[in-house]
């Protein structure tokens, strides 16, 4: 009878009517269409900063050696690295508006992202894709991997990739984040930030991320790192304007929180 | 204070009775033990049990008629109700009723939000299954390693490849890639259509994935992939075996054959003898590697021959097994004794009574007791075999090695240990070791121990008592007829019901008189 009167409405006024009707409907699109006005050039803020941790880089060593293929795309002993970190500053951080945002639908990605695999590792590591959107799984390796991924809000899924080939792939509603894993090569880890507007970064190698095309507001900002955690900040932006907004992990978190994915 | 409110929980309870849904009852009753009652796949048993239940609340279901990711339809949960979980603890429920299983079915979906706001599952159209072929199947093992299927599951199928010891299901548990020549244990059944879907669906919560998109970019075809299908299943006998409850022992003449590879064992067929984990005693143990052994046995009446084989995807100690084995014993029963330390040998024993054919009451199946011995075959990978008498588990003493005369030897070949193990008929030592008269049932048992998976002691496999037929030696009529065959296994099965029987009053007779020493042993 509810879902009746749900589906009546929805009809009617083309909105969402709350609970679960509200997370179909924002479902449905992924925050995006193709029409979707972007923000006025001349208004559009910037928010961008650094990451930096104050603890030592981990790694651990890769044994590649049931994939020689694979080996051989590495120089050296092939590494794993857990906590990429370069004279302080945290690459590998998934960054993004995490609220604020007005309720609209936004343009849609321009690129569809890629998550590649190749030298059994994934790349790149931290992958950013829009809810509702493709993006697309490669094997450039050529040699059997699974993807399976394992999402708490979203419904995940476990593929085989046994050759040189791509898969779409979409994640309907936004969560950050998911992980990635290749039961094959037990040492691949990835994970999928899903996020239903554009506003989002992964940190380079010196720490640094933008997001810019802000509309004016004031937002909260998150930093999501898959060993040392997430940070929050407000952040408020005027028209045009662009705010630094600098992340700091001190060097104990990473003691602190378990190993475990 | 419990008088008083007796009525109020009466009530409370009736009123909870007429709101639940219907389902409810009946997952209570058989389900919640080890699905728990919140459908979070962590009731009481479930600590117990590898792989773990199913976890409700994520919706993630391993067999479907449902892409990878997708829900499951209700028909696939009411077959997994119909069929069970081969392989796992899930047993079928022949018990509940259709309407039950309808109740508990729309119950069960009720854990998972998901089943709210996800689109109706659509099951995928698989088609039918072709006729197997010589070529049909060839072709399949070609994909099969083209594909690279043998990264887990291993060349010859036996869940032993390169990728097989590092293998977690969705909830960081290990998971072994399924023994292919073993399809009376696959979690989705054994037919061919069976493998074809989980192909084409993997096995969602495992490491198993969907090769669907293979089909879709082109990679290889429709036909192809039922060629796989039909490649697995060519891997495991026609039939389900069943177990042996006599193994014959064949009359050769002249040598007994003298490695594991020799020809003369062709001729002869295996007995399957079933193996489970070692449950009774502690240290217990819920996930053995060795589940099956196959017997083959040979005498010339100077000398008995048994040929063993088991599939173990570990040659141990295996340091690529290391991460493994720390992982297994920390998930499974910690606590009954701690996990030994140090590397772990591959072993394998064969269980005689020590005083066979003498008309005494069998043997404590596990080890024997202090009135009545066993005297075993223990052979280990890394030292070889050794006789020994034990009178219980704890309580096994090698045997005077003068007196040794079993030979032994192994191979290990893509997850498969193949034992050759020959002694003669007449034991020197009869006062410790058995002898093996000719044309008498002699009881037989078996353990196995897989040192990758951290067993050692009373963390095995085991049988319970089978018997071992050693054929006469005849002058003439060396052929026993079938119906002769038949009438003498019916006979020993009245046999070995008696003698459990009388076992059975025996043992309760002995707990009676001798409480002190039943509960030392334990």
């Amino acid at each position: 009878m509810f879902s009746r009167v749900c589906s009546i409405v929805i009809v009617l006024a083309l909105a969402a009517c709350g609970g679960g009707g509200e997370e179909a409907g924002s479902s449905a699109e992924g925050g995006a269409t193709d029409d979707a006005p972007a923000v006025d050039p001349a208004q559009a803020a910037t928010i961008s900063g650094v990451v930096s941790y104050g603890g030592a880089a981990q790694s651990e060593n890769i044994d590649m050696s049931a994939e020689p293929e694979c080996a051989q795309k590495h120089s050296g002993t092939p590494t794993r690295k857990v906590v990429d970190v370069n004279n302080g500053k945290l690459r590998n951080a998934f960054v993004y508006v995490k609220e604020g945002l007005p309720q609209r639908s936004w343009p849609r990605a321009s690129e569809t992202p890629v998550l590649d695999q190749d030298g059994c590792e994934y790349k790149p590591h931290i992958v950013a894709v829009r809810a509702g959107q493709d993006f697309i799984i490669r094997n450039s390796d050529g040699l059997l991997h699974n993807i399976n991924a394992k999402p708490q809000t979203n419904r995940g899924f476990n593929v085989g990739q046994p050759t040189k080939m791509d898969s779409k792939k979409q994640f309907a509603q936004a969560e950050v984040m998911i992980p990635v894993t290749c039961e094959v090569h037990g040492w691949m880890q990835s994970y999928i930030g899903v996020v239903d507007h554009p506003y989002y970064a992964v940190t380079n190698e010196d720490g640094t991320f933008t997001i810019s095309g802000l509309p004016p507001g004031t937002y909260t900002v998150e930093s999501w790192h898959e060993k040392l955690g997430a940070k929050t900040m407000q952040v408020t932006v005027g028209a045009s304007e662009t705010k630094q907004a600098d992340f700091s992990y001190s060097g104990t978190t990473a003691m602190a929180m378990a190993r475990h994915h | 204070m419990m008088a008083t409110s007796a009525p109020l929980v009466l009530v409370m309870a009736l009123l909870a009775q007429q709101t639940a849904p219907p389902g409810k009852a009946v997952y209570d009753k058989w389900c919640a033990e080890c699905h728990g009652a919140q459908g979070k796949g962590n009731g009481a048993a479930a600590l117990t049990m590898l792989p773990r239940p199913r976890d409700f609340t994520q919706a993630r279901y391993q067999v479907r008629s449902t892409s990878s990711g997708s829900l499951p339809t209700d028909a696939d949960i009411h077959g997994v109700l119909e069929r069970g979980m081969p392989g796992t603890a899930m047993p079928a429920w022949p018990k509940l009723s259709q309407r039950e299983r309808d109740d508990v079915v729309a119950y069960l979906k009720t854990f998972s939000r998901f089943f709210q706001s996800e689109a109706a599952p659509q099951a995928l159209d698989f088609g039918k299954a072709p006729g197997a072929s010589a070529e049909r199947i060839a072709d399949g093992r070609k994909t099969y390693d083209k594909i690279e299927c043998w990264k887990c599951h291993g060349r010859q199928g036996r869940g032993d490849g390169p990728s097989a010891p590092t293998q977690e299901d969705d909830n960081n548990h290990p998971i072994r890639p399924a023994n292919l020549t073993e399809n009376w244990r696959f979690n989705g059944g054994g037919t061919v259509a069976d493998i074809y879907a989980r192909l084409r669906t993997g096995l969602d919560g495992t490491p198993m994935p969907s090769f669907s998109d293979l089909l879709d970019s082109k990679v290889i075809t429709d036909e192809q992939l039922w060629n796989v299908a039909l490649f697995v299943r060519s891997l495991a006998p026609e039939q389900q075996p069943e177990p042996s409850e006599v193994i014959r022992a064949r009359l050769i003449t002249g040598e007994l054959p003298a490695t594991v590879d020799a020809q003369a064992w062709e001729q002869i067929e295996p007995a399957y003898i079933p193996l489970v984990g070692q449950i009774i005693a502690k240290p217990r143990w819920f996930a053995p590697t060795v589940n099956t052994v196959w017997v083959k046995a040979a005498h010339n009446g100077r000398e008995l021959a048994l040929l063993l084989s088991w599939d173990d995807p570990s040659r141990s100690p295996d340091a690529a097994w290391d991460e493994w084995r720390t992982r297994i014993t920390s998930v499974m029963e910690p606590k009954d004794a701690p996990a030994t330390a140090g590397a772990l040998p591959d072993a394998f024993a064969v269980q005689f009574a020590a005083r066979a054919g003498e008309g005494r009451d069998l043997p404590y199946f596990l080890n024997g007791d202090a009135s009545n011995p066993v005297y075993l075959w223990q052979w280990r990978s890394d030292t070889g075999v050794t006789e020994m008498q034990a009178r219980g588990l704890d309580k096994e003493q090698a045997l005077s090695a003068d007196n040794a005369r079993v030979q032994a030897q192994a191979t290990f070949r893509d997850g498969r240990w193949q034992l050759l193990l020959r002694r003669t008929l007449s034991a020197q030592d009869t006062a410790n070791r058995a002898s093996f008269a000719t044309a008498t049932p002699l009881p037989i048992a078996f353990a196995a121990w897989d040192g990758s998976n951290g067993e050692s002691g009373g963390r095995r496999s085991i049988s319970s008592w089978y018997f071992i037929y050693l054929e006469q030696p005849l002058t003439a009529g060396v052929y026993i007829t079938p119906a002769m065959a038949a009438a003498i296994t019916a006979l020993l099965a009245f046999l070995l019901v008696m003698r459990a029987q009388k076992q059975h009053r025996g043992k309760d007779d002995s707990k009676t008189s001798q409480p002190l020493n039943t509960s030392a042993r334990e």
